[in-house]
């Protein structure tokens, strides 16, 4: 049996009725012991079995009352990415210990993916796992990871096994970042700041009870992570204006003296391929609702990363004379991306990285090409090929 | 009311009926032999269509002798339609000349005619026409109708027109004349109608009359948006199945990225069109008060998208592409003559500017 919207709405009022804000943590955890937290999730994990659409419900009713959120944009990689993993690939021990403090944004996750010599080509890592009694213990370097420094634990993805094919010796663990070993180094970026991170493992141990998914057959569960991270973009219901398109509308209407016909022309282009791209997210959320994922997943960030480099371009230009100031250089370490915080050179440089994290657009043009239109491959030269024989 | 975007049941269903006559009908061959006879316009199979599939009634209330569906199930024919170039007179008919009828209120016996497919209309206005600003070349004088319009859709093979003159929209059945023209779009044609003393029916004056005009050309530019998206899909498919076979280089062309990725583009755009048509056509059938918003989103992203589609097909075809007996071309044409039709992109958005407070 499923729940239905009103049930849900009478869960929510129950649950506000109950708790107080004073103690956010306290509210964030009572959420989630209720089921209200991502309710397509099963119950006893924070969800309640529902459809995932009738999330929107639980959330506006709680946006209504006020309630403290657990600030989705300071642990995303959790909930996008770690969160499906875990509960697809996880033990019933791994569930318990881990979706809670994620969800409730107590442990920050991160995503030890790429490598200086593994990016759009993720299968080719080689970070090394190797076998030592209960314990794995793994050795190699990591990079561009997003929140390592404020992270508690992380998807990690190894070289278990060198001497076959690189898709099938991969093996796919959670990492405790406080373990010895681990090392974190700034990255400093193109905005000034160091939202990412190189991570050096030397010799980190890791219990087989770490492990997510069988030996060797980590690629599987990557693929899992991979793709819950595209939808988790395209996943936000936006009201008209929502998104970047907003922030420059507004400055339109606001700043007369800033408007020429070009801009003009592009600003209303921008605008109806913003509508539309907004309309399609939509229409993907109903068909996700209705049981039947469409194949426009993954378009959606490839939609969104092109209209946010062109907005944030076009309101640089627009801004003229204030567009040549930055707001920022200093060097710090944020722990979320903050697009509406920032003036409008932060957001240029920002939007740059939509079209790289999470599979540059080449890589997700290629997927669509391939597995939506069904267009062959290229002919491949590293398939049937040890990793320790590949030119790298 | 939150609009609907997805295809119901019913909506599926209809498709499939439209689809398979569609099928049998519109074969490439036949379709490129009767663009240069005498007949261009197939109308057994406009009769099949709107009387037998009941297709023309869909947005006529059942008690004026229509099938009492909606907008949402006449945008899916209008789909259909464009993917299979079909030279028929739906689009001035059971779009424009129905709309003008619904939205005057009147309760002309032309509704009903129309509805079952007995007789076909069209509203005389250029196609070109979008909503807004309309000025009518026609002048009326004790109800007896003068003047000419240009570039008329549909109007060749028409019993009957609705035509806005002086102050008032009336229907004509007699005592006016049609010229061919030779159209860019050889699948819809447009002729020159001249009134000389036709006798006319007032069935809207004054501010009613404007009214049910630029409502019949909002619905239109909703509707046609829907076409568009059709076209596109069916030139997407048509070259994803052509370069999956065409081999150059000893590979699929279609295994080289160059063009994997253009191709990956215009489904991208396709996603979106086909949300903005969805919108478009819901809102209409609901009488959404965002229906001219949706109207000209829908009509500038889809006519941009499919042309690209149609540009893109013909490129990728290349010589074959570029013949007379491929399809390919029939669609460039109607893709090109349906980003004039209706308010050209730049119309719709210089719309939007007015209507969103984005002013210039
Ligand atoms: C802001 C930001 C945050 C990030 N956060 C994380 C994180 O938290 N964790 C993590 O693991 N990673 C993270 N990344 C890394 C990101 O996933 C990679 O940068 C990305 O996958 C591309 O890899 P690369 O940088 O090595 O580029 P490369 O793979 O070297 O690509 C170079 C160029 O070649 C193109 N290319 C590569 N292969 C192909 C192909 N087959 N066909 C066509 N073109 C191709 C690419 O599109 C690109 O233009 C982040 C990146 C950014 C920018």
């Amino acid at each position: 049996m499923t729940v239905t919207a009103d049930e849900l709405r009478e869960r929510t009022k129950k649950l506000l009725a109950e708790h107080g804000f004073a103690d956010r943590l306290a509210f964030l955890r009572a959420r989630f012991d209720a089921g209200l937290a991502w309710v397509h999730f099963p119950e006893g994990l924070g969800g309640l079995d529902a459809p995932r659409a009738l999330q929107s419900v639980v959330d506006a009713e709680l946006a209504a009352a006020g309630a403290p959120d657990n600030d989705p944009r300071r642990i995303g990689i959790g909930l996008g990415m770690a969160a499906p993993t875990i509960l697809r690939f996880g033990t019933a021990e791994q569930h318990q210990r881990y979706l809670r403090p994620l969800w409730t944004g107590e442990e920050v996750w991160c995503q030890l993916f790429s490598e200086p010599g593994a990016g759009s080509d993720l299968a080719a890592l080689g970070t090394r796992a190797v076998r030592d009694g209960d314990d794995w213990v793994v050795t190699g370097q990591k990079v561009w990871t997003s929140s390592a420094h404020t992270a508690r634990f992380a998807i990690l993805v190894t070289r278990s096994n060198p001497d076959v094919p690189k898709h099938q010796g991969m093996t796919y663990f959670i990492c405790d970042m406080h373990a010895p070993g681990v090392e974190v180094r700034p990255l400093r970026q193109i905005t000034g700041e160091a939202e990412f991170n190189e991570v050096f493992l030397t010799g980190v141990r890791i219990p087989d009870a770490n492990r997510l998914g069988e030996v060797g057959d980590g690629w599987r569960v990557a693929q899992t992570t991979l793709m819950n991270e595209r939808v988790a973009i395209g996943g936000h219901a936006l009201p008209r204006e929502g998104g970047m398109i907003g922030i420059v509308a507004k400055l339109w209407r606001d700043r007369p003296e800033l408007r020429t016909p070009e801009l003009h022309d592009r600003l209303l282009r921008l605008w109806v391929r913003a509508e539309g791209v907004r309309l399609a997210g939509t229409r993907l959320r109903q068909q996700l609702a209705a049981g039947s994922p469409g194949p426009e997943g993954s378009g959606m960030k490839l939609a969104f990363s092109s209209l946010n480099q062109e907005i944030s371009g076009l309101e640089l230009e627009l801004l003229g004379e204030a567009g040549l100031h930055y707001d920022d250089w200093t060097m710090r370490r944020p722990d979320k991306v903050d697009f509406t915080g920032r003036e409008a050179g932060y957001r240029y440089l920002r939007a740059k990285g939509n079209s790289i994290e999470g599979g540059t657009s080449e890589i997700l043009r290629n997927i669509i090409s391939e597995r939506v239109l069904g267009l062959p491959s290229e002919p491949r030269v590293d398939k049937d090929v040890a990793w320790k024989d590949l030119p790298r | 009311m939150t609009a609907d975007l997805l295809y119901s049941d019913v909506e599926d269903d209809l498709r499939a009926s439209v689809r398979s006559l569609l099928t049998d009908h519109c074969e490439p061959a036949a379709l490129l032999k009767r663009a240069e006879s005498a007949e261009p316009y197939d109308l057994k199979l406009w009769r099949a269509l709107a009387g037998d599939l009941g297709a023309a009634g869909l947005q006529v209330p059942e008690d004026r002798g229509g099938h009492g569906a909606s907008a949402r199930e006449v945008a899916l024919v209008l789909e259909e339609l464009g993917r299979s170039v079909a030279p028929v007179p739906f689009l001035g008919s059971a779009v424009l000349a129905t709309n003008a009828l619904l939205a005057s209120g009147t309760d002309h016996e032309l509704l009903g005619k129309l509805a079952s497919g007995a007789a076909t209309a069209v509203l005389a206005v250029p196609l070109s026409s979008g909503p807004g600003g309309f000025e009518s070349t026609v002048e009326v004088a004790d109800g007896v109708l003068t003047g000419r319009v240009g570039t008329v859709a549909d109007a060749s093979v028409a019993d009957y027109l609705v035509v806005p003159a002086g102050d008032g929209l009336y229907v004509v059945e007699s005592g006016f004349t049609v010229t061919e023209l030779v159209s860019l779009d050889l699948t819809r044609r447009v002729a020159d109608v001249t009134l000389s003393g036709a006798q006319g029916t007032p069935i809207a004056t004054d501010a009613a009359a404007a009214e049910a005009l630029t409502a019949a050309l909002t619905a239109g530019a909703a509707l046609l948006a829907s076409e568009q998206l059709g076209l596109a899909e069916w030139c997407l498919e048509e070259t994803v199945r052509y370069l999956k076979g065409r081999y150059q280089f000893g590979r699929p062309v279609g295994s080289f990225q160059a063009l994997k990725h253009r191709l990956a583009d215009v489904w991208l755009d396709l996603v979106s069109a086909r949300a903005a048509a969805r919108y478009a056509a819901d809102c209409l059938a609901r009488g959404d008060e965002d229906l001219p918003v949706a109207a000209a989103v829908a009509q500038a992203l889809c006519s941009e998208v499919a042309v690209h589609a149609a540009e893109e097909c013909v490129q990728l075809h290349a010589g074959i592409g570029m013949t007379w007996e491929h399809p390919a071309h029939l669609y460039l044409k109607r893709a090109k003559a349906n980003q004039l039709a209706l308010g050209t992109a730049g119309r719709h958005r210089a719309a939007l500017a007015t209507l969103l407070e984005l002013p210039a």
